[in-house]
């Protein structure tokens, strides 16, 4: 049933599991953030990617500016997207039921795929001549540029994140917020700007995945499903609202989805992927760095 | 109180008449409702939109005439039905299974179609014409190639394109007749296959070809559908280096097949598809010039106009509806289908079910009459379109060539496909 492929395809393997674990990484890391705010999750959060994609392709295609140069554009469109989801959605169902809180964002989501669809069709798109795309020879072996540039900047994001939440005052509300939501605010802290600034940061993150991701994916209205699945898993796996926790999931994830393609069947990968999760949050129910 | 439930009862009766009775007191019907079911959301939702909208230029060649060599364009209507109106009422499958099911369900009893259509993937033209055989209500199918659906027996169902033995059997036919052309030798094969039913059975179709045409299988690779990276499935393409390589997929997996192998640098010599995805016109567009070289089967090629004056009257039809896409294969399929079904009707002269069905099994539809390079269209006891004939083509800078069999070929085959290394 093992099967060994030859030492090339290996290793080439394991750098693009590795590679596509960092944009799985940056996707889940703003859900994570958000779950570990205010512990709520966010069923649109492919959704959130799938425009942030759009918002790349259609800079492109409109004005010529390739997904790396849009890279800032497309932060600040989900950032505020972001934070108008929390200022007109959210902020009202706080304080309802469980259910109109999942069912909020899990409707927003099927509203953004629909009307994605309505207005740019559900046409696959692509960006068709971006500035980094084809393959690049690291050490002697083939991958691809694009996704080499993608987790290279997806690492680079999570430094600037994690940088952002240890280092400075902001950040430090936010971490205060997370973990006592009441206790924060009598320190003085504006709780409902920090919720704010969470869903903002969570959807700039995927703003930034999305537009390297369109570099080399195509895009169409349900794109985001497709990621949405694996981001889920990489939250629970790495512990609800840890970043780092994300970072190393994230990775891991892409690593063993490669791995058990190769070395037993690639209708195995999502199974193997699914089953280590099963025994992490048996052994471990709060993921690998969860907090609680 | 009993008054009240005596006026409820009174109409209750009152509607199940209208209900009951409304056909029988009909006479001969002013138009007749065709349920139409195709994927309009969701992955495959462009094909599905591109083949409604060359129904309505089927339907407006019907119910309003039209200046073209068809029967049917000849008068407004129906004219074995007195004129009658062909209504559609298309439905979103969302490509899956079960909607498909519901909504044929729904289709007949709410919609009172006397027939339906559709519905592109093979999973879904499963359920739902399950759901017709048992109603009896007439299932034509246009596009799917699942080569069970008509292997089931069923006396309701009718398909007018070949299913993947017949272009799976091309494929095996195009090697042979290759390696004496060029005098080489293929062994191997890989098969890579998405895991619904389309691509499951066409990954097996082309397995017991591949024995018994004597290659051996190297690898045959089932994926999901809609994953989010093909990197394990092309590493293993690549260890198993197939002579041949077979996919089997739906355009967003094509997308990202072609560029998953750039970019891990695999370079199979000779790449024949299995359709779907390979010729859907937005793959042809994007992916042209990567896809170079790529081969894939075709019911249908506009290249083919040269020989047919009907593809390109149609195709301006169908460009007015589309936004400017140009008719390709599913839609030139779903045309064919259409207006098949349309002259069962008309010679059924009648909207009852069995008549219709007693129709479609007596179909002779002459080649000139199809924009298909077909022998023409007509059944046999299973409900499949005998006058079938499958093209391959090769993508060859950045469109699409006829180039087997080679009594049709527009162009010279080009093999081996070079390496992604030597291309420009």
């Amino acid at each position: 049933m093992l099967q060994i492929p030859s030492a090339e395809v290996l290793i080439q393997g394991i750098m693009n599991g590795v590679l596509m674990g960092c944009l799985y990484a940056l996707i889940a890391a703003g859900l994570s953030l958000i779950f570990g705010l205010m512990e709520i999750v966010n069923f649109a959060h492919g959704e959130f990617l799938m425009l942030g994609m759009y918002t790349a392709f259609w800079m492109y295609t409109l004005f010529g500016l390739d997904p790396l140069l849009s890279v800032p554009i497309c932060a600040a469109a989900l950032f505020l997207l972001g934070w108008l989801t929390h200022k007109g959605i959210i902020r009202r169902i706080l304080g309802g039921p469980m259910l109109a809180q999942i069912f909020a964002t899990f409707g927003l989501g099927i509203f953004l795929r629909a009307a994605a669809q309505f207005l740019w069709t559900p046409d696959f798109r692509q960006i068709a001549h971006p500035l980094v795309q084809g393959p690049v020879k690291l050490f002697g072996i083939s991958i691809g540029l694009a996704q080499l540039v993608a987790s290279g900047a997806s690492l680079a994001a999570f430094a600037v994140l994690y940088w952002f939440i240890t280092r400075t005052e902001a950040g430090a509300a936010l971490e205060a917020t997370a973990q006592d939501r009441q206790a924060a605010a009598l320190m003085g802290i504006n709780t409902e700007r920090m919720f704010t600034l969470g869903w903002g940061i969570s959807s700039a993150c995927v703003g930034i995945a999305g537009a390297f991701l369109a570099s080399f994916f195509y895009v169409f209205p349900y794109v985001g499903s497709l990621f949405a699945l694996i981001a889920y898993v990489t939250v629970a796996l790495g512990g609800f609202g840890s970043i780092l926790g994300s970072l190393v999931a994230g990775i891991m994830i892409g690593v063993i989805e490669v791995m058990a393609g190769l070395l037993i069947a690639p209708a195995f990968k999502y199974v193997a992927v699914f089953l280590i999760y099963l025994i992490v949050v048996l052994i471990r129910p709060q993921g690998l760095f969860g907090k609680f | 109180m009993r008054q009240a439930t005596r006026m409820a009862a009174v109409l209750a009766i009152l509607g199940l008449l209208m209900i009951a009775g409304g056909p029988a007191f009909a006479g001969q019907p002013k138009e007749v409702v065709i349920g139409v079911l195709y994927p309009m959301t969701g992955p495959s939702a462009q094909i599905g939109i591109d083949a409604v909208n060359m129904i309505k230029v089927a339907l407006d060649i019907i119910n309003n005439g039209a200046n073209l060599n068809l029967p049917l364009a000849k008068s407004k209507g129906l004219p074995g039905l007195g004129g009658a109106t062909i209504r559609v009422v298309a439905v979103d499958t969302q490509g899956k299974a079960d909607v498909g099911q519901a909504e044929a369900e729904r289709l007949i009893t709410q919609e009172k179609a006397i027939a339906l259509f559709g519905a592109y993937q093979s999973a879904v033209t499963t359920t739902a014409s399950q759901v017709a055989e048992r109603m009896g209500i007439p299932f034509m199918n246009a596009d799917s190639s699942s080569p069970a659906l008509t292997e089931r027996g069923y006396k309701w169902f009718f398909r007018t394109s070949p299913h993947d033995v017949h272009f799976s059997q091309v494929m095996f036919e195009f090697m042979k007749d290759l390696e004496k052309k060029r005098n080489v030798q293929f062994k191997t094969v890989a098969i890579l296959n998405e895991d619904t039913t389309f691509g499951t059975d066409s990954a097996k179709a082309q397995e017991d070809l591949a024995k018994q045409f004597g290659y051996t299988v190297a690898a045959r690779i089932p994926f999901r559908s809609g994953t989010t990276s093909l990197d394990a499935e092309v590493g293993r393409l690549k260890s198993a280096n197939a002579d041949v390589f077979l996919p089997s997929l739906y355009t967003s997996d094509a997308i990202l097949l072609t560029r998953t192998m750039r970019n891990l640098d695999y370079n199979p010599k000779l790449l024949i598809a299995q359709n779907a995805g390979y010729t859907d016109p937005k793959f042809v567009t994007e992916m042209g010039k990567e896809a170079e070289g790529a081969i894939t089967r075709a019911p249908f090629s506009l290249d083919l106009a040269a020989k047919k004056p009907l593809i390109p009257a149609i195709d301006a039809m169908f460009k007015k509806l589309s936004g400017g896409r140009d008719m390709a294969d599913v839609s030139a399929r779903a045309f064919t289908a259409f207006m098949t079904l349309a002259d069962a009707i008309n010679r059924a002269e009648s909207t009852d079910p069995a008549a219709i069905q007693k129709a479609l099994q007596t179909t002779n539809i002459p080649p000139d009459q199809l924009v298909m390079p077909w022998t023409g269209v007509q059944f046999d006891a299973k409900g499949q379109n005998i006058g079938v004939r499958a093209i391959l083509q090769q993508m060859q800078g950045g469109a699409y060539s006829t180039i087997y069999p080679f009594d049709l070929a527009t162009k010279d085959v080009i093999y081996p496909v070079p390496a992604w290394s030597q291309r420009k």
